[in-house]
């Protein structure tokens, strides 16, 4: 409507803008949901991610009280604030969550991964793979006069570092656990 | 005392302990069972309808006007898979309903079984929750938790699948009152200190607007008497969305008019320049926002929803309220009155005249001349003519749907059933039948256009056969209006498959079905012919020729803010939508 004065206060923008004005710096954060252990229940859950085009960096279920059939999923996802406490809302929505924690922002916890990793090689190749595997406290939980399966625990940083020192020495498999996590402290 | 009945006699069973009265349903090879039971007694009345999508349509239309669950039984497969689209736009706009499915026998399930289907995978994204019950010792318990599920918090649909061999077996059946309590208990009252917050917001407020939405309505009765009181209290303007019509009479002092899209001027630009917005159980749509980074630019925004993701989903609140709208206004009252029933009085009579000056425009205003009615002036003279009576409006989605919105005032809630989230056409007229079902003596009018009204127009069986006089207002502009204007604006006026041809000829199609047809195609002839429709005791569908290329004013053009709208035909409307506003829907 040519004819109308724009009023004062109205937009300096010119581009067109989807998004609000929220900050943008995209966080990663590691969130614990409580859930009734239901048939369907994890794809709930991973039906709101994919359906609302949020994140899963990892994600890690089980059932943890057998008695009262609560699983808990740890997931760990990326977004500015504002998806992220979008993500904990619409989570929350879900009949069957019981409860959202954001370990991120609940003070420090401690996340820990599992990993199987299959070292094939032979000579010192084998030997070096046997001493740095050594150095991350791994174990060794299978062997073959030219495998190593070793089982590395530690948080995803450390079984990145320990997965690339093997790329080279004749690392064939991984299989990861993904997050498990838990607030510190009472 | 122990009941043990089978799985389908528990299912009538809950639905009668649940106070449910009418279900809306179509019955197939999995649901026999039930469809025996519900043969065996009469305290629930069953209404067959043409397609499953319009018994959920229905139950829709059942829901909205009276408040209560609606409840809708399907068999298996294509049965469920046809509820598919009503199950989305009952999620959308916050509607209670019950969906039961039949399902194959438990021991098929998986093996690709006649009408197999899996139901619970697929309405896992488009229901509040949904169950599959594997046990007939669960179902009682589940039917009762899906009632609960649906009408608690923010409402939605639930679906319940049945397995046909749980519907023949036998077990204990579990009352109402010894159901397990489930987990789900939302938040109804709202955090004190920040009602407080926005006590102080509205004591201090220059230029305030109340923006409301279906959750009033939702939320009850109370709800909008609440409102009606804080509204005539402090005398602030007051707009509501679409789903919020009717929560604020739309002869009260106070009110604006629909704001949004094709809401009206003075609405959006008082939203626009407002300086305390209060948010009652709306949710920032992008129908109303519209360019966000321009929204509202100089305004406090207090938000009240019972849902908390719809907090900063896209705007952002400074003042957050979580809970029920009729509990959180009668405390927001409560504490209100306590300090003194404070407003700024002379600026807010200052801001009054503004406001008024704005409404000088007259955006609504238009012409009737010539011997082609234009849409506006029928919907002008159905509100006139239908005023007085106890009359529920539907609408199907389009621009009949806007201009029903923007000519017909609602007095009152529940009076107002539009599919608003989802824009699902086809929606109205099976809704029309929902509402004439639950109020058989009301005047039920679906505002319709042609082509909406065919999406779902073999319900002329139901309406015929359970004599709902269900009045099918169609304004035929042998177009999909609304898509023929978004073509004239966005895309160099080329009409892509946006018009009608083969249309039926509605009266002989209305004799075809047993029912009443009228054809009015000249103005002096309208009032005549919808005094006709209102009298004549039965279904009648009304084909109304209108003015063909009309468009629906007032529009903000996708990607614009409030103050940028398009206001009529004299407007220059070619260049309203630039390239990054026209990858909007």
């Amino acid at each position: 409507m040519s004819a109308l004065k724009i009023k004062k206060g109205s937009s300096q923008h010119s581009a067109y803008n989807l998004r609000p004005t929220f900050s943008d710096t995209v966080e990663s954060h590691t969130l614990a949901v409580i859930v009734d252990n239901e048939p369907g229940v994890l794809a709930r859950v991973i039906g709101l991610f994919s359906g609302r085009g949020y994140n899963i960096d990892s994600l890690t279920v089980a059932e943890v009280d057998h008695q009262g059939h609560q699983s808990r999923i740890t997931i760990v996802t990326r977004g500015t604030p504002q998806v992220i406490e979008q993500i904990k809302a619409q989570l929350g929505r879900i009949v069957v969550v019981h409860d959202v924690h954001d370990l991120t922002v609940e003070g420090s916890s401690v996340e820990r991964e599992l990993a199987l990793l299959k070292v094939e090689g032979t000579g010192d190749k084998r030997v070096e793979a046997l001493r740095l595997a050594d150095i991350f406290r791994t174990n060794v939980v299978d062997s073959t006069l030219d495998s190593f399966v070793f089982e590395i625990t530690g948080t995803p940083d450390k079984v990145d570092a320990f997965a690339d020192l093997m790329r080279p020495l004749g690392l064939t498999e991984i299989a990861r656990t993904g997050v498990a996590a838990l607030v510190r402290g009472t | 005392m122990t009941r043990q009945m089978t799985g389908a006699k528990m299912v009538v069973q809950a639905l009668k302990d649940q106070g449910v009265d009418v279900v809306f349903g179509y019955p197939g090879g999995a649901v026999l069972p039930i469809y025996d039971e519900v043969f065996q007694q009469n305290d629930i009345r069953h209404i067959l309808v043409r397609h499953e999508q319009g018994a959920v349509h229905a139950a829709e239309g059942y829901a909205r006007s009276t408040g209560k669950p609606g409840v809708v039984l399907v068999t298996s497969g294509p049965g469920a898979t046809n509820a598919v689209t009503g199950l989305t736009d009952a999620l959308m706009d916050s509607i209670p309903i019950v969906v039961l499915t039949g399902q194959v026998p438990t021991f098929m399930i998986g093996t690709d079984a006649f009408q197999e289907a899996d139901t619970v995978g697929i309405t896992r994204p488009c229901t509040k929750h949904n169950w599959l019950v594997n046990d007939t010792e669960k179902l009682s318990d589940v039917m009762h938790q899906a009632f609960h599920v649906a009408t608690s918090g923010r409402p939605g649909p639930v679906l319940v699948d049945i397995p046909k061999d749980v519907q023949f077996a036998s077990a204990e059946y579990t009352p109402p009152a010894k159901a397990t309590v489930s987990h789900y208990q939302p938040q109804v009252k709202g955090d004190m200190d920040t009602i407080t917050e926005l006590v102080e917001a509205i004591e201090k407020a220059e230029r305030p607007i109340f923006y409301t939405g279906g959750g009033v309505i939702n939320s009850g009765p109370a709800a909008s008497q609440l409102l009606r009181e804080l509204v005539s209290a402090t005398g602030f303007p007051i707009t509501s969305t679409l789903m919020g019509l009717g929560a604020y009479p739309a002869s009260g002092e106070s009110w604006m008019g629909m704001l949004g899209m094709h809401g009206l001027y003075e609405a959006n630009l008082a939203m626009h320049d407002c300086d305390l917005m209060v948010n009652i159980g709306a949710r920032f749509d992008d129908r109303i926002t519209g360019r966000l980074d321009a929204f509202s630019p100089g305004s406090k925004k207090a938000h009240i929803d019972i849902d908390p993701s719809s907090i900063n989903k896209v705007i952002k609140t400074d003042i957050p309220i979580i809970g029920d709208i009729a509990h959180v206004l009668e405390d927001v009252l409560k504490v209100w009155k306590a300090r003194g029933r404070k407003t700024n009085k002379a600026a807010v009579a200052k801001w009054w005249e503004q406001i008024e000056e704005w409404k000088t425009v007259k955006c609504l205003a238009f012409t009737q001349e010539g011997k082609t009615i234009k849409p506006q002036y029928a919907l002008e003279r159905l509100e006139a003519l239908t005023k007085g009576h106890d009359r529920y409006i539907c609408t199907e989605v389009g621009q009949h749907q806007m201009w029903a919105a923007q000519y017909m005032g609602f007095e009152d809630p529940n009076r107002w059933m539009t599919s608003g989230g989802l824009g699902t056409m086809g929606y109205g007229f099976p809704a029309s039948i929902g509402v004439q079902v639950a109020h058989p003596d009301a005047l039920v009018i679906n505002v319709a256009g042609e082509a909406s009204w065919l999406m779902n127009m073999q319900e002329m069986g139901t309406a015929v056969q359970f004599r709902l006089p269900v009045k099918q207002f169609i304004l035929n502009n042998e177009r999909l209006g609304m898509v023929r204007q978004w073509q004239e604006l966005l895309h160099g006026e080329r009409y892509s498959h946006s018009w009608s041809e083969a249309l039926p000829d509605f009266v002989k199609l209305a004799e075809a079905f047993g029912c009443k047809g009228i054809m009015v195609q000249d103005p002096a002839d309208l009032d005549d012919a919808i005094m006709e429709m209102i009298n004549y005791d039965g279904p009648v569908i009304f084909d109304c020729l209108v003015t063909k290329h009309e468009n629906c004013f007032p529009m903000i053009p996708s990607g614009q803010p409030h103050n940028k709208m398009l206001l009529g035909e004299d407007a220059s409307t070619k260049d309203a939508i630039g390239a990054s506003g026209a990858v909007l829907v």
